[in-house]
């Protein structure tokens, strides 16, 4: 069956909350400062609030029904979207439909998380059951070290160098140069990324993204309610959604995109030319490398070749990542699979400020999430549109 | 590419020792299932019972199927590292101190995805044997090892820290007049331990052994006597600090059933063979458990040698076997005690040895050099659980896999 389109729904009201490297503050008080923002730029009361989805991992022992009563909310339509990495576009996703259909007239998609000392730790050492058993007794590397495996091969099959995953991390550092809310402040050159001590080898210092305290956020709702409240807004042209794909790889040199990528710009109705800035999850530069080639902006092996080939900056000819992208601005939990897409709302609606790409009417943002055990199980990506495209 | 280990420097007091810490000790029910098969040295995995797919991570429904049944099976250790990492820094205590760590990922032959310990051997692109080991929490887990090691194969710091190697440790042996140990102390000395401690019961009694085994290099004879809780008492406080491993070779046995049997006997067994083994777990344990991060000759292990009657009695043994089950029972208790340290608890269940008090049995017995080899070979592979002799395999194995079944074959009445 053909799928319909997102026609009549649009994102509106992005709003991201500076990141804290520790915060005493709980996921409640993080999400409760982005949305208090989102429904002020919308002119819309808490309790008047219809539809709401979270995604965070802190919330614990509360889920988003805790955080009705907590936050006074009254909404009738609830959703969590516990993909990490893949929260922003799959939450999206649910809410256009129900918007679209009518169950829900306003749906506030919000991702938050705290990080206290030793946060990270504990997170890890409960995140899934197979993480338990089969992978944390092995080093306890974290993501770092699973990433590491993928990275090895990866460079194993494709030749990548580091100085192809160095110029992703440093393109990213001078973006985020620009964006005044990004934790890391200072320039990152080739040298110091080539340089900086290794994590779990392959992966080094500047390969790493930092964990901390934040949220994102933005609306669902119709394009005339949008109009009639005065925001700039943006509309979705397509998205797809993909979990647990190609599990008998024995190492993950592709993720789930290479599955739905054509439906998606069959959607859009256009190919991956037409882009005009891509926002992709990089947890670490090599997932990124990875999915420049699975979502067809050049073909499976050629990552290195494209980068090497491309200015990946805000003002280069493949603009990546506008805001610095996590390893710059920090990786606040589940909002990290919100940044790309709260960014890309502001960047083809005009409101991206110092970010701004030229020109930006179209952008792609990918999510990718959920080291589950030994590869990010779930990926996603939209096509979004402002007005000019 | 293994480093030799060296020879321990003499430990300096002043210096604090190494706390003891954990790898992650968590797991869900199905991967316990791991640890079974670590512990006895065997290599398996869980089977989809309707249609063979082969699971790992360990699961609750096949990947495949979606089948309930899953049935964990000896399976090819064969693989091929495909990824390989230096885990240079970890938030994990344990792994903090011992940095860097190697881990890859590789394909079994079987099928299924693992990521592993790597030895310092194999590298990405290698045909690897797999191997489930107990780490120190006491936790299956998979390590990969070169086809062909190198002789010092067994060096390799990760390979180190699963196992019990008596190289270049300490042992105390507790029954210096049971006739398991010679053989037993011949043997440790072979594998690399440094010094063999000898508990002597009774030292006033002349026996035969004694001046052979008090003339051996690295050997030293210790008044010991398991069933005096001064003397145990005693000897702890003189060498406890300084014992790596601890086997427990003494044994009190009388034949004889229940209705037949002595209860004094039966007493004086439970005294040794189980008081006794309580007496040196509180004297000796605590010690041992102080010292499991020590460096090269850190504590590791806790030997217990059983008879096989402790699963279920030879009814000619009635008395003697239930010492037996006692211990056994002391056996898991301080398994437990013992595991918020990492000190290991083996139990070895033998077969009738070769020896006076089982002189009426028919054969086959089990040989003093074919426990001590079957100890050496536990320790060096780190196990928990471990048979010496065709008795006691094949009833582990029976008692393993129907015990109701098998007490009813060993009372008799199957044709």
């Amino acid at each position: 069956m053909k799928r319909h389109g997102y026609d009549g729904v649009v994102l509106t009201a992005p709003v991201s909350v500076p990141y804290v490297r520790y915060s005493n503050e709980t996921a409640h008080w993080w999400i409760a400062r982005a949305l208090r923002e989102m429904l002020a730029q919308a002119d819309i009361a808490p309790r008047e609030l219809d539809g709401f989805s979270v995604s965070s991992f802190s919330l614990f022992p509360d889920t988003p029904v805790g955080l009705t009563q907590h936050l006074g909310l009254c909404p009738r339509w609830l959703d969590t979207v516990p993909t990490g990495g893949a929260s922003g576009v799959i939450a999206l996703r649910r809410a256009a439909r129900a918007v679209q259909s009518g169950d829900v007239d306003v749906v506030a998609c919000v991702a938050g998380d705290a990080n206290r000392i030793d946060s990270f730790r504990t997170l890890l050492s409960g995140f899934s059951r197979f993480s338990m058993d089969a992978t944390f007794p092995y080093g306890f590397g974290g993501p770092n070290a699973s990433f590491a495996l993928l990275m090895d091969a990866y460079i194993a099959e494709y030749g990548a160098t580091r100085e192809d995953f160095g110029k992703i991390a440093v393109a990213q550092r001078a973006n985020a140069l620009r964006y005044p809310a990004a934790l890391m402040k200072t320039p990152l050159t080739l040298a110091q990324y080539l340089d900086a001590r290794m994590i779990a080898d392959p992966i080094a210092l500047f390969d790493c993204v930092m964990p901390c305290a934040g949220s994102e956020g933005f609306l669902v709702m119709r394009e005339d309610e949008a109009q009639q409240r005065g925001l700039p807004f943006a509309r979705v042209s397509g998205t797809i959604e993909r979990h647990n794909a190609f599990a008998d790889d024995p190492i993950q040199l592709r993720g789930g995109w290479v599955m739905d990528i054509d439906e998606l710009y069959g959607m859009a109705g256009h190919g991956p030319e037409a882009i005009d800035l891509l926002q992709t999850y990089d947890d670490y530069p090599v997932i990124s490398m990875m999915q420049f080639e699975d979502l067809g902006f050049c073909a499976k092996g050629d990552g290195a070749a494209f980068v090497r080939d491309h200015n990946l900056t805000i003002t280069g000819d493949f603009p990546h990542n506008t805001s610095g992208g996590q390893l710059s601005v920090g990786q606040a939990g589940a909002a990290g699979g919100y940044l790309g897409l709260v960014e890309a709302i502001r960047q083809v609606t005009g409101q991206a400020g110092g970010t701004q790409v030229a020109d930006a009417r179209r952008a792609m943002v990918s999510g990718f999430g959920m080291i589950n055990y030994d590869r990010g199980v779930c990926s996603a990506a939209a096509i979004i549109e402002g007005l000019g495209a | 590419m293994t480093k030799p280990l060296p020879l321990p420097a003499k430990k300096d007091p002043q210096k604090r020792a190494t706390m003891p810490t954990l790898p992650p000790t968590k797991r869900s029910r199905a991967a316990l299932g791991l640890g079974i098969a670590a512990a006895r040295g065997q290599f398996a995995l869980q089977h989809c019972a309707d249609c063979g797919a082969v699971q790992y991570p360990p699961r609750d429904a096949c990947c495949k199927c979606l089948s309930v049944t899953l049935d964990w099976r000896a399976t090819d250790p064969a693989a091929r590292v495909m990824a390989q990492t230096t885990i240079r820094v970890s938030p994990d205590p344990y792994f903090r101190e011992r940095l860097p760590w190697r881990m890859g990922s590789v394909q079994l032959a079987a099928g299924p995805v693992v990521v592993c310990h790597l030895h310092g051997e194999v590298a990405r692109g290698d045909a690897v044997r797999m191997a489930m080991k107990l780490d120190r929490a006491g936790q299956g887990v998979m390590v990969a090892l070169p086809l062909k090691g190198s002789e010092i194969t067994q060096d390799d710091p990760m390979l180190r820290s699963m196992s019990c190697d008596p190289k270049h440790r300490r042992v105390l042996i507790t029954d210096a007049r049971s006739p398991l140990t010679r053989p037993l102390a011949e043997a440790l000395l072979r594998a690399g331990a440094t010094t063999v401690f000898l508990g002597e019961p009774e030292s006033w009694r002349r026996w035969e052994d004694r001046a052979a085994l008090a003339a051996m290099e690295n050997v030293v004879l210790m008044q010991l006597d398991v069933t005096d809780t001064a003397s145990v008492a005693l000897l702890a406080a003189e060498i406890g600090g300084k014992v790596d491993i601890l086997i427990n070779t003494a044994q009190f046995i009388r034949p004889g059933g229940v209705l037949g049997g002595d209860t004094v006997f039966a007493r004086d067994g439970l005294e040794t063979n189980v008081l006794g083994l309580m007496r040196l777990a509180q004297r000796f344990g605590p010690a041992m458990c102080a010292r499991t991060a020590d460096g090269i000759n850190a504590a590791v292990a806790w030997v217990n040698v059983l008879s096989v009657q402790a699963l279920a009695p030879d009814t000619g043994y009635g008395g003697f076997a239930a010492t037996q089950a006692a211990a056994r029972s002391i056996s898991q208790t301080i398994r437990g005690e013992f595991s918020t340290s990492g000190l290991r608890v083996m139990n070895v269940y033998t077969g009738p040895v070769d020896d006076d008090w089982h002189q009426p049995l028919p054969p086959p017995k089990v040989s003093p050099s074919a426990l001590a080899r079957a100890v050496i070979q536990g320790l060096v592979n780190g196990l928990e659980e471990v048979a010496c002799g065709d008795i006691a395999v094949d009833a582990l194995d029976r008692w393993q896999s129907n015990p109701a079944l098998w007490e009813r074959e060993t009372r008799g009445g199957q044709s």
